[in-house]
């Protein structure tokens, strides 16, 4: 127990045989409550001796616990006043426009142009696999469809406006409101954004804060800083490149393609497969460089896949992943393959049976070792995410959202 | 004649210290005691005493069947050589219907020995291949009543042996370690007493051999033995549709008695009889007569071993059934029956094919004694670094990760 209260200054005034009520934070119970425990006042002293401190007697309620840096977004959609308010506490500078709602740049130029900020032109769009992109753009730029398409590896057509459903239900904003800072809502997490490098070079950039009825001017770093905040690393791209996307030029942009596809409302298909590898690399990599994050992983991808039948998916990429003899197995494969390999090289085809039978007898003995080893190195990282969840409980207030969530 | 396929505890059960009707000794297998006329266990005998069954081939086979896997070696030996009802899980696992597994230990001392192992060794290969959640009970409480150990020093023993286990491979997604003495809360212990329920201190006298001289916690001990074959003592773990789940239990042989007394009780609580499936003694190294002991360091090897201690214990105290000269030795061979370099191999040399040569060899005089030692060492000597290894890398944070009381939700894999 932590105590954290100390009894009042003037001791005199105290009945010094009578109780003092003492308030300590319980490490143990997951919310931090306060609870009262009363002593003698004239137990105090050796106590507060034993602390071998001069301790000035101050009544104080516990310490907050510190505030994660990174806030969890919210699960409901985020208002203009909430992301205006996001935005002060990022100490971003904003001018903000209030002007009656407009559906067009030309439209909004007449009533911000003023600010002598750059307009943007925002286009909410999606390929052939559910993936949604934002395209923001400066009004002048120049965006062919065609051309991004091919350079994001989609090929020729492969980039369509989104359907007008995903605007309340991913972006939560409504239409003529497309802005990068929709990406602050949950729902909008696997939307790729692509901004213009253009915009580096302007003193402001002018945006709808989640609603066509406000504009508001920020920095371009203003604006990164805000995009770091919530999680993206801002991806500045010439969009009146035309490179010729082949063989030997492999396209310059699929970096930029999203993780994972939404189930998009009114959309029949089912979400494709090629997530699954997707997620089972993220998985394996995350299992190893972030084992705090290990024993979240099946809630998390439970939750990004609204689907009937894609938690099997899931489930099955996590089992697979933490078991440790297909893990050996893989390796032992691995390294079996280049081994043959390398040997082929050094001797002719006739010894095939004799390498099969070397490597069948290397596999042997070298199998126990790996899974023990595996299975060692595995225990140490699911202990070491346990552990950080057990201290994570002492911020019950910060991670309340994780909590609720379960 | 005792009964081999039912069993009352009236009809099975053997007179604590084995002694028959006209008072002659004959082998005593209880948990405290193992000893024998003339030295070696009999097993048949035993298993008729006792009124399990014997794990036969056709049993194996099946393990491999359903596993997709050759049998630990354990089986194929016939190290792990009895069972109850093993067959009904085996049925129920095809079906489709999950069990858990439940084994323990006593920590009455520090230094483990290979012997001490064996049981957990089996019990991860299940693990593996059933891929099935697994309890394990450290009985700190029973060491502080058998051997008068203090709480403290026994819940300290208990976190020691704890570590050793774990460095046998267990998997901490479904593997939950507890000690009694820091375990015990309301679910297990509710069971415990509803177990208390259903059985007489005559009934314990009788399986257990006590005496009123005995201190009343012995009376009470082997309730807490048999409450973890029952889901509902682990809530945490097994809730909802998995609160009546079957139990397998690995042990030795001379844990029957505590788990023919759970079996009679578990239908009256309505749950599945826990299945057992039971393993001989392991040898000592000085030859067959009873089980390693952990008070003498030479009949066994330790895990704490260095790579010379295992050298010298086998070259030295290793009984050989060779014959006393080379000339002798190569002209009638050696003892295969007696010869504990052998009996080791058999266990814990997984190659068949090698086995069988070293047996042929050995036995008909072309290899030698110190040879069949030397190949025995090799493997012991992989065997114990792989244990340290692991050993070293086990954490007090580890072992306190194993024992929280915590939901293993991939349990099944």
């Amino acid at each position: 127990m932590v105590v954290t209260g100390f009894y009042p200054d003037n001791m005199s005034r105290l009945n010094p045989k009578g109780p003092i009520i003492f308030h300590t934070q319980s490490l143990e119970s997951r919310e931090s409550s306060l609870s009262a425990c009363s002593f003698h006042a004239a137990s105090i002293n050796p106590f507060l001796k034993s602390l071998n401190r001069n301790l000035k007697p101050i009544y104080s309620p516990a310490p907050r616990p510190p505030l994660l840096i990174r806030r969890r977004r919210r699960s409901m959609a985020f208002t203009k006043d909430q992301l205006l308010a996001r935005l002060q506490e990022l100490k971003v500078e904003f001018l903000s426009c209030d002007h009656p709602s407009v559906m067009t740049v030309e439209e909004q130029a007449k009533y911000v142009g003023h600010l002598g900020g750059a307009l943007s032109k925002n286009l909410f769009l999606k390929d052939k696999k559910h993936r949604l992109y934002i395209i923001s753009a400066l009004a002048n730029t120049k965006v062919d469809l065609k051309i991004l398409s091919q350079r994001l590896g989609l090929g020729k057509g492969g980039l369509r406006m989104a359907p007008e459903e995903a605007l309340p239900e991913i972006l939560h904003v409504a239409l003529g409101s497309v802005t990068p800072f929709a990406l602050i809502n949950e729902s909008a997490r696997s939307v790729s954004l692509l901004l213009d490098k253009g915009f580096k070079s302007q003193r402001y950039c002018l945006f709808h804060p989640l609603t066509n009825e406000v504009t508001i001017a920020l920095t371009p770093s203003d604006f990164d800083k805000f995009l770091l905040s919530i999680g993206h690393e801002p991806a500045y791209v010439d969009l009146e490149d035309c490179p010729v996307v082949g063989k030997d030029n492999p396209p310059d942009l699929a970096y930029l393609i999203p993780a994972e596809a939404l189930n998009l409302p009114g959309g029949a298909d089912k979400v494709p497969p090629t997530s699954a590898p997707a997620q089972t690399n993220a998985t394996l990599e995350q299992k190893t460089k972030q084992p705090t994050q290990k024993p979240k992983e099946p809630s998390k991808e439970q939750k990004q896949k609204s689907g009937n039948d894609k938690p099997q998916i899931n489930v099955d990429a996590v089992a697979d992943s933490t078991n440790v003899e297909k893990f050996v197995e893989k390796v032992l494969e691995k390294v079996s393959n280049v081994f043959i390999s390398e040997l082929s090289k050094q001797s002719n085809a006739e010894d095939g049976n004799i390498k099969d039978h070397m490597l069948e007898g290397v596999k042997q003995r070298v199998s126990s070792d790996l899974l023990s080893m595996t299975m060692t190195l595995k225990n140490s990282v699911y202990t070491q995410g346990f552990h950080a969840g057990i201290e994570s409980t002492l911020y019950p207030l910060a991670n309340k959202k994780i909590v609720e969530r379960k | 004649m005792a009964s081999t396929t039912g069993e009352t505890l009236a009809a099975a059960e053997p007179i604590a210290d084995g002694r028959t009707e006209e008072g002659e000794e004959e082998q005593v297998v209880n948990p405290w005691e193992v000893s024998a006329k003339g030295g070696k266990i009999d097993y048949d005998k035993l298993v008729d005493k006792f009124g399990c069954q014997r794990l036969d081939e056709s049993l194996i086979q099946r393990f491999e069947r359903i596993t997709g896997r050759r049998a630990h070696v354990f089986l194929r030996r016939g190290l792990f050589f009895a069972h109850r009802d093993l067959s009904d899980i085996l049925d129920a696992y095809e079906r489709g219907e999950k069990f858990y597994l439940y084994t323990g230990r006593g920590p009455s001392s520090e230094s483990l020995h290979l012997g001490h192992l064996v049981p957990f060794m089996f019990t991860k290969y299940l693990q593996d291949v059933f891929k099935v959640p697994l309890v394990i009970q450290l009985t700190d409480d029973e060491k502080c009543m058998w051997k008068g150990l203090s709480v403290e020093e026994s819940e300290r023993l208990a976190r020691e042996n704890a570590k050793d286990i774990i460095a046998c491979g267990f998997d901490i997604e479904r593997t939950f370690i507890f000690a009694d003495f820091s375990y015990m809360s309301p679910p297990i212990y509710k069971n415990i007493v509803r177990i208390a329920n259903c059985v007489t201190g005559n009934k314990i006298v009788g399986i257990f051999g006590l005496t009123l001289e005995d201190y009343g916690g012995k009376f009470f001990f082997p309730y807490i033995q048999a409450a973890p074959s029952f889901p509902s003592s682990f809530p945490h773990i097994f809730s909802g549709k998995y609160s009546k789940l079957r139990c397998l239990i690995p042990c030795a042989i001379d844990q029957d008695p505590y788990f023919r007394m759970t079996r009679d009780v578990a239908p009256r609580l309505s749950y599945h009889k826990p299945a057992l499936i039971e393993s001989k003694f392991f040898p000592a190294l000085q030859g067959e007569s009873g089980k390693m002991s952990a008070s003498d360091p030479n009949s066994a090897i330790y895990v704490t071993d260095s790579l010379k201690d295992i050298k010298n214990k086998v070259n030295r105290y290793a009984f050989s059934g060779g014959q006393d000269t080379i000339e002798k030795q190569r002209k009638f061979g050696a003892n295969l029956e007696v010869d504990v370099p052998v009996k080791y191999l058999n266990f814990f040399l997984d190659d068949d094919a090698e086995l069988l040569s070293i047996k042929e060899k050995y036995g008909s005089g072309a290899m030698l004694t110190g040879e069949v030692k030397a190949r025995l060492i090799e493997v012991l000597s992989e065997i114990v670094e792989r244990h340290q290894r692991a050993r070293a890398a086990v954490t007090e944070e580890m072992v306190d990760a194993f024992m929280a009381v915590r939901p293993l939700p991939r349990m099944f894999g």
